[in-house]
């Protein structure tokens, strides 16, 4: 990043080629739409290019790039949560519509153990679900935590917590994980 | 250890983040307390079940956007660079001053000679000047036709 301060062009291509999919990664966890996700991304670059004049050291570069990004992924799900309640309340939810962007395979042709796939597939629907019923920060704790294995003192950062609050916070949202995969977790623990 | 103070380290045990002293400590604890095993497992199993979400791909179109994006950013300029002249800027400045030298050398601005300005010398007659008020009595027409022949 401090390249990128000095004005070498070729540092912000690596900064970008290094962390785009994390960061993609991310916020499609955190809002669930490729596109979307995709959009705040490139916002976060942006952001990152726009103050790579004023950036000081003080802190980890991914930390600040985290913090980024779920500042705006927190804005996101939360303007998206206020557009959907005045869309409509009526509008019928079908399991397709959940799913988001999913694309549609032909499950028979690519797995030939049908049975096999779809049973995964059900179980991926089932923690994807559960991870966002998650409150935002509390998902967005367990995903920087899980996916992205930064420490609690970068997560505290981001999350503008302490350690002690973040610990809670992680403690609960797996409280809630277990509960909501409680079939999976037994049928793990069977085997 | 107690069982209250799980919460805040039960993850870092399962993740293996906790420092060697902790987590001697919490096996210490896990070897007698059955519940407290139990929820490590389960927090095992949730932590391995994450790992089951596939990672996605971000678009071949995501880094020509993002360069895009970045090359239609304004350049930053610093605030001492208002100050730097710009060629438009100087041109317009010396084109100015020529043009100001030039009318000013060519142009003639009215002359007024001293001499043709009257001067009111005695100013105590000016100001005591009256209009007049009776006049000499008008000579009839006739008289001054007669008048005229004599000469």
């Amino acid at each position: 990043m401090l390249d990128v301060k000095a004005g070498d062009e070729q540092s912000f291509a690596l900064l970008l080629h290094r962390y785009r999919s994390p960061l993609v990664n991310f916020l499609y966890r955190m809002v669930r739409n490729r596109e979307q996700a995709e959009d705040l991304a490139q916002e976060v670059f942006l952001r990152v290019y726009r103050a790579r004049e004023d950036y000081v050291p003080s802190a980890k570069f991914t930390t600040w790039l985290f913090r980024i990004a779920t500042n705006l992924a927190l804005n996101s799900v939360r303007d998206n949560r206020y557009q959907r309640m005045e869309i409509s309340l009526d509008a019928p939810v079908t399991a397709d519509a959940e799913e988001g962007d999913e694309k549609t395979l032909d499950v028979a042709e690519k797995h030939p153990n049908i049975e096999r796939y779809l049973v995964e597939d059900v179980q991926r629907k089932m923690i994807r679900r559960a991870i966002e019923k998650l409150p935002e920060k509390q998902r967005a704790a367990v995903l920087l935590h899980k996916y992205q294995e930064l420490d609690y003192g970068e997560i505290s950062k981001i999350l503008e917590c302490s350690e002690s609050a973040l610990k809670s916070l992680l403690f609960r949202a797996y409280e809630t994980l277990r509960v909501e995969l409680a079939p999976l977790v037994a049928q793990r623990a069977k085997q | 250890m107690s069982c209250g103070g799980m919460e805040s380290k039960i993850l870092g045990y399962v993740d293996g983040r906790l420092k060697e002293g902790e987590r001697l400590e919490m096996e210490k604890h896990l070897s007698t307390c059955g519940v407290c095993q139990l929820r490590v497992n389960e927090f095992r199993s949730v932590h391995a079940l994450l790992d089951e979400l596939p990672m996605i791909e971000p678009s071949a179109a995501f880094d020509v956007r993002v360069r895009a994006r970045v090359a239609a950013e304004p350049v930053k300029q610093s605030w001492w660079a208002w100050f730097a002249p710009s060629p438009r800027v100087v041109f317009a400045a010396s084109m100015l001053l020529l043009g100001t030298v030039w009318i000013g050398s060519y142009s003639n601005p009215p002359q007024f000679d001293q001499d043709d300005i009257p001067v009111l010398e005695n100013y105590d007659v000016i100001s005591s000047f009256e209009p007049l008020t009776e006049l000499s009595q008008a000579v009839p027409a006739d008289d001054a036709d007669q008048q005229s022949q004599d000469m």
